[in-house]
């Protein structure tokens, strides 16, 4: 009865997000009193995996198989699940991020076990099996009670502190026979955002609203962005607008992020774009509307003109880090 | 080609969220039932899909699991466009049971593309529509922020960290549908609302599926603490408190 994390890499490597997966499941794994087992697909440095081992992995599965080289769900979720049976898993922990959200569903109803969805904290409970989770886009949260076997758990990004866990690791090279007639998806073309930090990776988020009058005005921002080594994003008019991409959208229905520091300039604070922000362990507002809403959840608030106030704020800034 | 897209009622997202019965149940006094955001695009794109005639896309269904009460919102969809409707007669008591329930009508009644939101806006689960797929041991695309189809290929577009890939898939799969697959929601024409209340809804009643979860009870967060306001002509202030109190910078 041991609890099963699941992690992904980019490229060969793993990210910060990796290693506060393998922190919580390794938490969850000692309120069970049992072993923590890490499963990585994909071809890893073996310096890369033991990384796994600094943040509690007792044991390191490593697959290779080139019927595994995209993320196909039904394939994943056989691989995983075949790991899961022959290890004999109790809980398997997984991110909530995209990967995580087409895999977590699929593997559930194959091994018919419960899952508590985008948790932020360690389980209420094991016995019964209680976890935390958020419901109603953050305006309320819930204990919900796992009945099955077999549970999984899909953690929210950037909620959970890194724990670095002396451990004896051992990695093992698993094979597993993968039928290329089953891979049923097929990635014609990739395109990807380089040199850029992701937006759901980023501790330090500058967001622009509406108050931004135009997308001309996108400058200071973005130098703002740049000096703080932080991602952009924006309010869903200024998406829809189209002055941004999509992809920058944070709110409800766009990208939900929980960054240290998130700084709102020109936005309101409707409370769909609250919900994509409420996770963000620090709230800073610039507004001219000093009844905005977007004030009730800031911790500091700049009531002024952004168009005066960034430029202050981006000297402050260059001073600091002179 | 035939398209279902499965719908979800979710309280109006303005909604001040209250509880009974000791936290347990949600307070549907002044509720104002809505098609969740997410499911209302998938809708919005599945019926552009119809309307291109190139696409070999026949009908679009959209199906929901919930009691009578719900029909306003079947009836929504159905003046948005929609050709007919699914309900089965159940509360959803969680994601396990809604896919299975959703899984056992689509064994029934043939489709290709199976669209769903990829959360519903109340208990956030981002899970029914993985769950379906797996359930009929279908494939399935997630995280898709545009689809095509043309003569009966299907051509998605899936989010990826930092970037997007093309993907083909062959039918019938499910695709769980995010941001950026339609512009805009499509709203309802008023002759779209005189046509809505003669369109089908075909019932289901429910199969014996038991759930996997259960909430237990709900709780409201913290109230937050009072906005510190920082001088307008001083903002390195800010800054300093950033760096010395928060320590976020």
């Amino acid at each position: 009865m041991s609890v099963l994390v699941y992690t992904e890499n980019w490229d060969g490597k793993f990210k910060k997000l990796t290693y506060e997966l393998v922190s919580y499941a390794f938490g969850v794994a000692e309120m069970l009193k049992t072993e923590l087992i890490a499963l990585s697909i994909g071809n890893m440095d073996r310096n890369e995996l033991m990384k796994l081992g600094d943040y509690g992995a007792g044991k390191i599965i490593n697959i290779t198989n080139d019927q595994l080289l995209s993320l196909d769900n039904q394939v994943y979720t056989s691989t995983i699940a075949e790991v899961a049976m022959k290890e004999g898993v109790e809980v398997i922990v997984i991110s909530n991020n995209n990967a995580g959200k087409a895999l977590a569903p699929r593997l559930s109803v194959r091994l018919k076990a419960g899952v508590g969805s985008g948790v932020s904290k360690l389980p209420l409970c094991i016995n019964p099996f209680t976890v935390y989770k958020k419901t109603y886009s953050g305006n309320a949260y819930a204990h919900v009670v796992i009945k099955s076997n077999i549970k999984i758990l899909t953690l929210a990004q950037n909620s959970f502190v890194l724990n670095e866990t002396a451990n004896n690791s051992s990695i093992e090279n698993m094979n597993v026979t993968i039928d290329s007639s089953s891979v049923k998806t097929e990635v014609k073309d990739v395109q990807k955002q380089t040199g850029k930090i992701l937006l759901t990776d980023a501790e330090i988020v500058v967001s622009g609203g509406r108050g931004m009058k135009s997308p001309d005005n996108w400058g200071p921002i973005e130098e703002l962005a740049e000096l703080l080594g932080a991602a952009t994003a924006c309010s869903r008019p200024v998406a829809d607008e189209g002055w941004r991409p999509i992809g920058e959208h944070t709110g409800q229905t766009g990208k939900i992020i929980a960054p240290n520091l998130y700084i709102a300039v020109g936005i309101s604070g409707a409370i769909q774009h609250l919900a994509g922000i409420s996770g963000s362990k620090c709230i800073v507002a610039i507004n001219t509307d000093k009844d905005a809403p977007i004030f009730e959840a800031a911790e500091y608030g700049i009531i002024g003109d952004a168009f005066k106030v960034l430029p202050k704020l981006i000297e402050a800034v260059k001073e600091i880090k002179s | 080609m035939k398209i279902l897209v499965c719908i979800s009622s979710i309280p109006d997202t303005t909604t001040k969220i209250k509880f009974v019965e000791d936290n347990t149940k949600l307070d549907t006094t002044d509720i104002q039932w809505v098609i969740n955001p997410w499911d209302e695009l998938s809708l919005t794109r599945a019926l552009e899909l119809k309307d291109d005639v190139s696409s070999g896309v026949k009908s679009v269904t959209v199906a929901h699991v919930g009691l009578a009460a719900s029909e306003l919102t079947i009836r929504k969809a159905l003046a948005i466009g929609a050709d007919d409707a699914i309900r089965v007669n159940t509360e959803s008591y969680d994601a396990y049971y809604v896919a299975g329930q959703l899984a056992e009508v689509i064994r029934k009644e043939h489709f290709d593309i199976i669209m769903c939101g990829i959360e519903s806006s109340d208990f956030n689960g981002s899970l029914a529509g993985g769950m379906i797929s797996e359930f009929l041991e279908i494939p399935s695309v997630s995280a898709v922020s545009g689809i095509i189809v043309e003569n009966g290929q299907v051509m998605i577009t899936r989010e990826i960290d930092g970037g997007k890939e093309v993907i083909t898939v062959p039918v019938p799969f499910v695709a769980i549908v995010q941001k950026g697959i339609a512009k805009e929601p499509r709203i309802a024409s008023m002759r779209g609302i005189m046509m809505a209340k003669t369109k089908p809804v075909r019932l289901y009643e429910p199969a014996a599926i038991e759930p996997l979860t259960q909430i237990v009870v709900f709780e409201k967060p913290a109230s937050h603490s009072a906005c510190k306001f920082i001088d307008p002509e001083n903002p390195k202030q800010l800054i300093e408190l950033l760096q010395n109190e928060v320590k976020v910078i």
